[in-house]
């Protein structure tokens, strides 16, 4: 818990640090978040898990007040978007989906001119700079121009910057699209580190391994609504078994198979190149598939992951 | 270690600086890559002008008629390229700068993430247009007077009366560049809107040399430099600023 973090409770109502009832956005005719529910607590990172323009985005720029709500009502640290924008602002980080660092300016001087825009005195943003830098391990690139950065630098940076006001809560869209797998994970560990710290995290993504790693609770969101909504072990369990059997066939289409092992176990899904068992008892199946003479070529077992949860509700793979 | 620690969380707006206040100190951090080669533009560009055209041409036709308009031609020039200068510097500072906050640097974008609103970031920018004319015109009326063509203490109000004119161009074309794509736009505002109204809104000649509807169209632009053009002038901004906000606005 972080020291100041008493100070905020007594400032803040009670309860939910966001909370939406039937909020809703439009553009134009075309509905992007339709009516959704939710309550993000004080020390949670809760994820919108969900496909692009399944209105993770559109929901995102509602809490941070940068978008107007068509409909419903939203509180954010307990106040009304629509009437205090600027207070609510300085009080939450943004990580956005796109970069907005100035390149032309170094690493330090980009924290700098951030700090200022919250009106902080230079001295507290050069301090907080200081240690923001060696959390996102830039310290050795204060000084250089942000345009030679890699993209996981300018986004530790991003993320860095967002920290420069000290925020109760931290947005972030998209925080590792487009980066490696090894950036990505210097990020996720980054961002785990704040929320043993007791930062509030607010992440939308389309990664799945991404809302595991990072989410107490998530909602996975399909076409602006809610498809499902709660922790990645419980929406496992509730929407898929303990394993997953992935079968791939030689000249065998995994629809015809499908139709051979019906009734087998639970529940099939036969993708182009595969097909996926759901399955408490992997051994045992998978006897069951060799007795009915089906001879994959290759077996994997896993176990459920929220991508299977998503295929259940909403018949569609996550990333095509 | 503790990435945000025991900093005392300070409310917004503690310091007191106004919000609009902030985001233009965004554009006079940026100034300090570029303030030298613009300060030596805002020098030169006077200097080559008065003296190619003041004393060069002017020389020609001090000789011919003696006067325009009963000065000497480069009494009758100088303000006129003053004016036409801030037509200059309030374009440029409001085209590819605001072009670039919105879709390549996105800077207004980091703003409009922290307590700055949009018209907050607008304000910021063009109050520092403001601060660059400002610069630009003392500069160039300080040549001017190098140049022997200030005769009176009222020559000071030229400096607002600049800054002003400036801001007539900055404004709405602040609120062109917010709705354009790409920078094809600017092309074309330059070669049908800058140009003409930089060769014929009476800097280079009196305006009564023109065709009489060609007269009225030069009276109606901000950038005649005597006269009447000051009222006309001093509306404008407030209804750029407003056109400027509403097609950012328009971006949620």
């Amino acid at each position: 818990m972080r020291p100041d973090a008493a100070v905020h409770a007594s400032t803040v109502l009670k309860g939910s640090l966001v909370s939406a009832r039937a909020l809703t956005k439009r553009f134009g005719d075309s509905v992007a978040v339709d009516r959704v529910d939710f309550d993000i607590a004080r020390g949670e990172s809760y994820g919108f898990l969900g496909p692009n323009g399944a209105g993770k985005t559109s929901t995102m720029r509602m809490i941070v007040c940068m978008s107007p709500l068509s409909a419903g009502t939203l509180r954010v640290l307990g106040m009304d978007p629509e009437a205090d924008g600027p207070l609510i602002r300085s009080r939450i980080g943004l990580v956005p989906q796109e970069d907005t660092l100035d390149l032309e300016l170094t690493v330090l001087d980009n924290l700098m001119i951030y700090g200022r825009y919250f009106d902080l005195p230079r001295r507290v943003i050069r301090e907080r700079a200081e240690k923001l830098l060696e959390f996102t391990q830039l310290t050795d690139r204060a000084r250089d121009k942000v345009e030679p950065l890699s993209g996981g630098m300018k986004r530790r940076l991003t993320i860095a910057r967002s920290l420069v006001s000290n925020p109760e809560l931290l947005v972030l869209d998209e925080p590792t699209t487009g980066l490696d797998p090894q950036a990505r994970h210097l990020v996720w560990d980054r961002l785990y580190r704040l929320k043993q710290q007791g930062v509030t995290l607010i992440v939308t993504t389309h990664y799945m391994d991404e809302a595991e790693q990072l989410c107490d609770r998530l909602a996975v969101m399909d076409r602006g609504r809610f498809a499902a909504e709660g922790s990645p072990r419980e929406l496992i369990g509730r929407y898929s078994t303990r394993e997953v059997l992935k079968l791939r066939f030689g000249t065998d289409e995994p629809a015809d198979v499908a139709r051979r092992l019906d009734g087998l176990v639970e529940r099939t899904e036969a993708l182009p190149d595969r097909l996926l068992l759901y399955t408490d008892d992997e051994d045992t199946t998978l006897d069951e598939v060799h007795r009915l003479g089906v001879a994959p070529n290759s077996v994997l077992v896993r176990r459920s992951t929220l991508e299977d949860v998503f295929l259940r509700l909403t018949g569609r793979s996550l990333i095509d | 270690m503790s990435a945000i620690d025991a900093a005392s969380v300070l409310p917004e707006g503690h310091g007191g600086t106004p919000r609009w206040l902030r985001s233009m100190a965004y554009w006079s951090y940026q100034y300090k890559r570029t303030w030298l080669g613009s300060v030596t533009t805002s020098f030169l560009y006077p200097v080559l002008y008065l003296a190619a055209m003041g004393i060069g041409l002017g020389s020609l036709i001090n000789t011919h008629s003696h006067s325009v308009g009963g000065v000497p031609y480069l009494d009758f020039l100088a303000p006129g390229l003053l004016a036409a200068t801030t037509m200059q510097v309030g374009s440029n500072e409001s085209m590819y700068p605001v072009m670039g906050a919105i879709k390549w640097l996105r800077t207004y974008f980091a703003m409009l993430a922290t307590p700055l609103t949009v018209l907050d970031v607008l304000l910021g920018h063009m109050a520092w247009i403001a601060v660059r004319l400002s610069t630009v015109s003392v500069i160039y009326l300080g040549i001017m007077a190098a140049f022997g063509t200030v005769h009176s203490g009222l020559a000071l109000l030229a400096v607002p009366t600049a800054v002003v004119s400036g801001l007539a161009f900055a404004t709405p074309i602040a609120a062109f560049a917010a709705t354009q794509k790409n920078d094809t736009g600017f092309a074309t505002l330059y070669r049908f809107g800058l140009i003409p109204l930089f060769l014929f809104s009476g800097t280079f000649f009196p305006i009564s040399q023109l065709p009489g509807w060609l007269q009225a169209l030069a009276r109606a632009t901000p950038l005649l430099p005597r006269g009447g053009a000051l009222p006309g002038a001093r509306a404008r901004p407030r209804a750029g600023v407003a056109r400027a906000q509403a097609s950012l606005t328009e971006r949620f």
